[in-house]
């Protein structure tokens, strides 16, 4: 049953992506952004995010709009235990793991495979 | 200046007579079919955390994120994840693989230019925005949740 929420699910923020493209008619660059920040307004709003993500499962944590909602919770997170200062030592709390692992798997491509396609 | 207004209306000449219009609804269909499949695998790998490395559900979102970006740069490297984004168009855009695409493939095609001003410099050419972004984003956003919690109205998260 999960597996078939996280496909129709993260399917569904895929159509949302490409209307944007070609309705909307966004760059690229454009509707990453937008879905990035609306991931992190819904994650702002009483955890909306993350109980999407129980339901949904990779179908919601997949998709780039988790990572804006990963990054509010990374803030919340730290702004609660530390105050203030935690908003910002924590925005990249629960991101590293994506943000580091895509530096250094882009930077050993890059050492190791010539450029194709 | 009106150089350049010959040239917008000429641009938008042609561009009326050579677009054909996106064919919406094909395009529709195959972001749906290729991003629903990246999140099932997704899922498939997050399950696999769950039963194998015992991670709980929330702790095993990070590993599978990780696992999708490899797979995705290693697919960028062969040349497979471009080929594959241009039949999906959103659908391979969207979901974490299309972030770790995006890097990967400004990393490769700056190589040329060295590891530091190439690979180093141009990295997030495409991907920045995403990070920029997201970040200004959930400063403002816990900002508010700050301010709300001095005042004590909802606060907290």
């Amino acid at each position: 049953m999960q597996y078939l929420w996280a496909f129709l699910i993260g399917g569904g923020i895929c159509i949302i992506g490409q209307l944007l493209f070609d309705v909307v008619r966004l760059t690229p660059a454009h509707t990453m952004s937008t879905l990035v920040v609306t991931g992190a307004i819904i994650g702002g709003i009483n955890d909306w995010y993350d109980k999407f993500i129980e339901f949904a499962g990779a179908g919601a944590s997949v998709p780039i709009v988790s990572f804006g909602n990963a990054l509010v919770q990374g803030a919340l997170m730290e702004l609660e235990r530390d105050g203030w200062i935690g908003i910002i030592t924590g925005i990249f709390e629960i991101t590293s793991a994506g943000v580091s692992s895509a530096i250094i798997f882009s930077f050993l491509a890059a050492v190791f495979f010539r450029p194709k396609g | 200046m009106a150089d350049k207004q010959m040239d917008e209306q000429h641009y938008k000449k042609i561009r009326k007579k050579r677009d054909p219009g996106r064919p919406v609804l094909r395009n529709c269909v195959r972001a749906f079919l290729a991003g629903g499949t990246i999140c099932l695998i997704g899922q498939a790998i997050q399950e696999a955390f769950i039963h194998w490395f015992d991670f709980d559900k929330q702790a095993a979102g990070n590993p599978t994120v990780a696992v999708l970006i490899i797979i995705s740069v290693f697919f960028t490297s062969i040349g497979v994840y471009d080929k594959f984004g241009q039949w999906a168009g959103a659908g391979s855009a969207v979901p974490v693989t299309g972030f770790a695409n995006a890097l990967s493939s400004s990393a490769l095609e700056y190589r040329s230019q060295g590891l530091v001003l190439g690979v180093g410099g141009h990295m997030f050419k495409l991907a920045g925005s995403v990070i920029v972004f997201g970040t200004v984003a959930a400063f403002f956003i816990a900002i508010i949740h700050w301010v709300l919690g001095l005042l004590g109205i909802g606060g907290g998260s």
